[in-house]
């Protein structure tokens, strides 16, 4: 099987993962279940920043940076998300999304 | 482009598609401490990828740092769901369909450039150490990148902690921040 081709197949699977996560970021009402769909979405990007390395520009750290800044992203993501749930609970008591809308538009 | 070798290329196909299997099973489990556990065998099935696709550094601190994320995430699981061991089922969603239409249409959109896309061909020299490739760029060359994450951590800690924080300065200070000493339940602090 050509390099092509398995690349290809790769950055497929990766998009699977962006798709899947973005679908249950937009869909959980749990807070917490959000934070996991955004979870997944960096680990499609992981994917196809380890992907875009081998194939693509291994003599290059570029690709290598990409992915420490998305592992960076996710420890981030779930601190932030974290501590938020934390104060919103403590406050009022809210642990879903829908019960959070004083921002809405 | 380099082939990947036989092993390897099995490894790949195996962990690429429980990746994505088990990200699926994220949202269709009852439970939600199974769901914390099926992203953690997502996590882990891109660690493997990562391994065989030779980057060995990026493969184990994807693993370990998602293994102990998934642990706290559990922890959280527990404290704030209602319904963690998934005894009885139930559906925690709004706007399903058309969550599942974005989440589809992004997926079509991208694999259509993927497939439609002519890929270079070409045969650059390879890293011996793609550890050491990645080292000596956030130490050198791409040290600004390695600025900004350390300052980003940083950032994280301070606001992380400030918002875990029982209480805040409209406590301390009351609502409009004019106390002259703070109302604390033991002495010491900032502005005394």
């Amino acid at each position: 099987m050509t390099a092509e081709l398995v690349l290809q197949i790769l950055l497929t699977v990766a998009v699977a993962l962006v798709g899947v996560g973005l679908f249950g970021a937009l869909s959980q009402q749990s807070i917490v279940m959000v934070m996991m769909g955004l979870e997944l979405v960096l680990n499609g990007v992981l994917l196809a920043g380890g992907a875009a390395w081998y194939f693509l520009t291994p003599e290059l750290p570029d690709a290598q940076v990409l992915v420490v800044v998305a592992l960076v992203v996710m420890a981030v993501e779930m601190a932030m998300g974290f501590a938020v749930t934390v104060a919103i609970y403590r406050a009022r008591q809210v642990d879903m999304v829908d019960m959070a809308t004083d921002l809405r538009g | 482009m380099t082939e990947l070798s036989g092993w390897a290329f099995t490894a790949v196909a195996v962990l690429g598609v429980l990746s994505v299997a088990a990200g699926i099973a994220v949202f269709v489990v009852d439970s939600m401490a199974r769901a914390t556990f099926a992203l953690l065998a997502s996590f882990l099935a891109v660690a493997g990828v990562l391994l065989a696709l030779d980057l060995v550094y990026l493969a184990v601190v994807t693993a370990l740092m998602m293994t102990i994320e998934m642990a706290v995430m559990a922890v959280f699981m527990i404290m704030f769901m209602m319904n963690p061991a998934g005894l009885m089922p139930m559906t925690m969603v709004h706007n399903a369909k058309g969550s599942a239409v974005i989440g589809a249409a992004t997926f079509v959109v991208l694999a259509v450039g993927i497939w439609t896309i002519d890929w270079p061909t070409r045969n650059p020299p390879r890293p011996d150490d793609s550890t050491r490739q990645l080292g000596e760029a956030i130490m050198g060359s791409h040290m600004l990148v390695m600025l900004v994450i350390g300052i980003s951590l940083f950032a994280t800690i301070l606001a992380g902690t400030v918002l875990a924080t029982a209480r805040g300065r409209y406590d301390r200070f009351g609502p409009d921040l004019d106390a002259d000493r703070p109302d604390d339940p033991v002495p010491g602090g900032f502005r005394r």
